[in-house]
């Protein structure tokens, strides 16, 4: 699976892709290969603040639990619901339908502070 | 070849609901000697329930054999060895059950009068005395229901002594090595927890202690021997780093098992402990508890102990609850006194030569079955080891076979696994405890079956990978059970 | 062995530990002694305590009969001296008889899922107030005055240290169950959770569905415990609550003066991941069959660390297990007819004496002492060895002149007509 170009990534393997004044918010291939078989996601409510850098919530597979970090600050506005009934989405599509949350930016900006397709391409490479 | 282990019938066995039939009783209650009352009339119609739907009704035939049938499908400490790393499998003396089923102790209720409670608290104090002289400690709280229970009293006894000293203080250091209980204990207690990393020894890295250790950490949890089997060989300066910053030093008294007779935290700077009965002393683990987690203090803390004290007033055993300063009470009654009596028993049974000498048997053990594996296996932590060993899956990885896979492939050979993947510092753990109950000749079929597997991760890696092979249940989906979750049995058009 | 390690003498096992903390004396304990003088000490013990004495104490803790069945099967190895069902291929027969637990429960208690069992009724509560907390993100517990004292006290030390207060709120005096204006009146939009226990610490049946409206129209759980089980076998299950908490001694569970015994945590489908304790779940094997493991353990100490539900480890899987065979020993029909034997006897009981309370009871009712005091009452009932009800001045100074008395299907009429003669002021010998 390749990382998209028009998505921006973080070092803790979410990505983030515009779409208008939303940023919509999943989690990486890498992290989902990584975790395995997963479980349950645990997602904020809209109307929820989330700050960049901060846990916006976790998604777990059956002996581990992880943290998803918010790659930008703003406000949930819709949530994946689709999800909790079938949590395997994450390992099937984390690009697509696998989506997590939408969420208005309050600091657009902070885009551009995100890893590139190619970065991130570079820096899980280097982890394996 | 795998000489432990042949196939024998268990039978099926469909639950105890899928079996009922309307009408069919286990029971038989006595005629009433007194009128009987409408229940309608005396509760409120409303109060009143209609059937319980769905409750079993099966015979008393159906049901001995309804259990026993499930029991086949369980492994015991009663069919052979539980390699479990801080579990302390040890052989549950039959004698420990007779005891406590003795009906003056057995059928004492809480609440009768102390004058007709006497043996049950000459038990109580007793086992208070035993546990205080083997831990080297001032005085011991028998309440608490488990390890974890334990734990948080402990800590709670910490955060009581440095509230009355003025300041509470924020947080609790516990080792990378620690099993789970102890961050999870710290937070309920409001403490906010800080991972200290252990050294290349696998212990407790003295000059980081002492960078971090400030007027914020209220206490070090750490268990010793830790979770890799390791003496903190450091223990003394450990407690003198944290008691001159006026902070205490907690012990999980887990691997106890490594200590009785040998050495005694009290002498090493320890301030508060917990033991496990169900480890350390014999109780049975029955499937996952109960269990037993007393505490035991120095003198400073003993003001805090829960209420209420257990005191020998005018030749008579009594329960002193004018405690000002306890912490309360962390259970209802006095704590799990049937698992106190095995315990007893089994202390009565030892003798102080004899807990000793259990002590050296399950160190040797541990140390015969290093021996055995070391060249078979990665041993990450060289440090010398005692009532335990942790080894690491790194040469079978590199085959593709996991510790997981080498447990399950245990079982073909007629072993429980150890305990996999744990501690965390060791990638792909191998935690093996063998207890002083196992002879040589069980350790060695152990070291067969362990040898062998490791020969078959490199010449047939897929039987090790999709074992086990010959039990009645094959691997589970935990993935499905954990996605969509089925907590009960529901009748058919239910479902 | 101590040759293949290398090693001349047991003492080289510890050489490595540091000098000044190996020890030179022996452990200062009495020797070993034989299987015989064991036995002979705790008999010796046993015989120290009542013997052969009626009871009529409850209070927490019942005096129920324990059918042959429960200990014959719980003693057996494969459950006695297994672990906790970790390794599912090998431990059916536990996963098995814990999914059946569990439903039970539901069944009893008419909700959605209940775990394996937490340490005893007394820690389930604040476990459920806790839980609460996490749910509504609230701090704050209102608990009933009669709720058990001594489950009320561990809520309190559970609470001191963490975010949650607990305040308290009265009973009415003439019916002896809640004060449902007294608990309006303390209801705010902090308040997590409304604890109440039914039946409750006095033996009388709740409202709990107008408890369950204050607690909700104010976006607060209701949480319902129980203490005695053999109730559920007659009265309405608590339906309108979120989380049922209780205790499962009455269930063959020996008195054992305090424990160990079993309680359990029960809750509505939607509040599942928040519950703490182990949970077992139905799923397939490789080869299609149905079997049992673990599940949602990621909720627990051992993977969510400090970020867990609770830090419990152990669940009482024995004295549960015990629970399950009483439970299909009696059965549909048989925990029925406990349950209407309970109710006749203790009715019968209480006909003759003056009730302090005009609430419905189930199996313990409070009894006033008129010219004689309670203590005066006890002892000469100890004379007939029977030891009497709780004295309840003890928690409730108001009710001082009260006793607490439970009568189950073991309570003999001669006995109970003991009893009643003994709150007769002045009595003659009879």
């Amino acid at each position: 699976m390749t990382y998209p170009e028009n998505f921006r990534y973080t070092k803790e393997h979410e990505w983030v892709r515009v779409e208008g004044d939303l940023g919509v918010i999943g989690i990486t291939n890498h992290a989902q290969q990584e975790l395995g078989d997963i479980v349950y996601v645990d997602l904020p409510k809209p109307g929820t603040l989330v700050e960049q850098g901060k846990s916006l919530g976790s998604v777990e597979s059956v002996k581990a639990v992880s943290d998803i970090y918010s790659p930008v600050s703003g406000e949930v506005v819709e949530v994946n619901e689709s999800l909790g009934q079938s949590p395997e989405k994450l390992n099937q599509d984390p690009h697509g339908t696998a989506w997590l949350v939408k969420i208005r930016l309050s600091v657009p900006d902070q885009l551009k502070s995100l890893l590139s397709a190619a970065d991130y391409q570079a820096y899980v490479g280097a982890e394996s | 070849m795998i000489g432990k282990v042949r196939s024998h019938i268990t039978q099926n066995e469909l639950l105890l609901f899928e079996q009922s039939s309307p009408g069919k009783k286990g029971y038989q209650l006595p005629e009433l000697d007194v009128p009987p009352v409408d229940a309608a009339t005396v509760l409120g119609a409303t109060n009143v329930r209609s059937e319980i739907a769905g409750f079993p009704e099966v015979s008393e035939v159906e049901i001995i054999r309804h259990f026993t049938r499930l029991s086949t499908w369980n492994y015991a400490i009663d069919l052979g060895l539980y390699p479990l790393g801080s579990c302390t499998m040890k052989y549950n003396p039959r004698v420990n059950e007779l005891v406590a089923r003795l009906d003056g102790l057995a059928w004492a209720h809480p609440y009768q009068p102390e004058a007709l409670a006497q043996g049950a608290l000459e038990v109580m104090a007793r086992l208070e005395a035993a546990l205080a002289e083997i831990t080297g400690m001032d005085a011991v709280t028998l309440q608490p229901a488990a390890g974890a229970h334990g734990e948080l009293t402990g800590i709670l006894l910490v955060r009581a002594l440095l509230e009355k000293r003025g300041n509470p203080r924020k947080k609790v250091l516990i080792p990378d090595s620690a099993h789970g209980t102890n961050p999870a204990t710290a937070a309920i207690a409001g403490y906010a927890i800080e991972n200290i990393r252990s050294n290349e020894r696998g212990t407790v890295d003295l000059a980081q202690l002492e960078r971090i250790v400030d007027n914020d950490v209220a206490a070090l949890m750490v268990t010793n021997p830790n979770t890799l089997g390791v003496f903190e060989e450091n223990i003394k300066s450990i407690a003198e780093i944290l008691h001159k910053k006026g902070a205490l030093l907690y012990m999980d008294g887990a691997n106890m098992n490594a200590l009785v007779g040998i050495a005694k935290p009290g002498d090493f700077g320890v301030d508060v402990m917990h033991l496990n009965l169900h480890k350390t002393f014999s109780t049975p683990h029955g499937g996952g508890g109960p269990g037993s987690g007393p505490v035991a203090v120095k003198k400073i803390l003993e003001p805090f102990l829960p209420l209420p004290r257990l005191k020998h007033v005018r030749n008579k055993w009594t329960f002193d609850y004018k405690r000002p300063r306890s912490i309360g009470r962390v259970r209802a009654f006095y704590g799990n006194f049937g698992v106190m009596v095995r315990a007893l028993a089994y202390i009565l049974a030892h003798g102080g030569n004899g807990l000793r000498n259990a002590t050296v048997d399950a160190v040797l053990n541990a140390n015969y079955l290093r021996k055995k594996l070391e060249p078979h296996f990665d041993l990450p932590y060289t440090a010398p080891n005692m009532h335990e060993v942790v080894f690491s899956d790194d040469r079978q990885a590199k085959l593709g076979v996991r510790t997981g896979d080498i447990a399950k492939r245990l079982i073909d050979y007629g072993f429980h696994p150890y305990t996999v993947s744990f501690p965390l510092i060791v990638h792909g753990a191998l935690m093996i405890e063998p207890t002083e109950t196992e002879s040589k000749r069980e350790l060695d079929l152990f070291v067969d079956a362990m040898i062998s597997i490791a020969r078959e991760a490199e010449t047939d890696p897929e039987i090790v990978r999709t074992a086990p092979h010959g039990t009645r249940t094959s691997r589970v989906d935990e993935v499905t059970a954990a996605r969509r979750p089925v907590l009960r049995w529901k009748p058919d058009e239910a479902k | 062995m101590l040759a293949s390690c290398g090693l001349e003498s047991a003492d080289g096992l510890f050489a490595h530990l540091p000098e000044d903390v190996r020890l030179k004396e022996p452990l200062a304990l009495a020797p070993g002694i034989s299987e015989y003088e064991i036995v002979d000490y705790f008999c010796s013990r046993a015989s120290e305590n009542a013997n052969g004495y009626a009871s009529f104490l409850g209070a927490g803790v019942y005096a129920h009969y324990r059918p042959v069945m429960v200990d014959t099967v719980i003693s057996r190895g494969e459950f006695l001296t297994s672990y906790t069902p970790y390794q599912a291929e090998i431990s059916q027969g536990t996963l098995t008889t814990i999914f059946e637990f569990q439903t039970m429960i539901c069944q009893l208690t008419a909700m959605d899922v209940a775990n394996a069992s937490m340490y005893d009724g007394s820690t389930s509560v604040p476990e459920a107030a806790l839980m609460a907390s996490r749910i509504t993100g609230r701090n704050r517990v209102l608990a009933a005055r009669t709720v058990h004292p001594e489950y009320r006290e561990v809520l309190r030390t559970y609470a001191r240290h963490g975010r949650l207060s607990i305040e308290e709120f009265e009973y009415a005096p003439d019916s002896g169950t809640l004060n449902l204006e007294d608990l309006e009146a303390k209801m705010d939009d902090q308040t997590a959770a409304v604890i109440i226990q039914s039946p409750n610490f006095f033996g009388i049946v709740e409202d709990a569905k107008a408890a369950a409206a204050i607690a909700h129209k104010h976006g607060a759980l209701l949480v319902v415990v129980f203490s005695e089980a053999v109730s559920l076998g007659i009265l309405q299950p608590p339906a309108d609550a979120d989380i049922v908490a209780g205790e499962l001694q009455s269930f063959a569970i020996a008195p054992s003066y305090g424990g160990p015994y079993a309680g359990i945590i029960a809750t509505k489908e939607r509040f599942i991941r928040q519950m703490p304790g182990r949970l077992v779940g139905e799923t397939l094997d490789s080869r299609g069959a149905r079997a049992f493991c673990l599940t949602l353990a990621t909720r627990e100490q051992h993977i969510r660390r400090e970020k867990a539900t609770s830090n419990i480890c152990t669940n009482q899987a024995l004295i549960a297990l015990m629970a399950t065979v009483f439970m299909s020993v009696y059965g549909k029909q048989g925990l029925r007819e406990l349950a209407e034997q309970n109710l006749a006897k203790t009715h019968y009981l209480a006909n003759k004496l003056k009730r302090r309370f005009a609430g419905p009871f189930f199996n313990e009712f409070v009894a006033s002492a008129d010219g004689i005091s309670p203590d005066e009452i006890n002892r000469s009932l100890l004379k007939k060895k029977i030891i009497g009800g709780l004295a309840l001045a003890r928690w409730y100074p108001e009710l001082k002149e009260c006793v607490l008395l439970c009568a189950t299907e073991m309570a003999k009429r001669e006995q109970m007509d003991e009893v009643a003669n003994a709150f007769l002021p002045a009595q003659q010998t009879t």
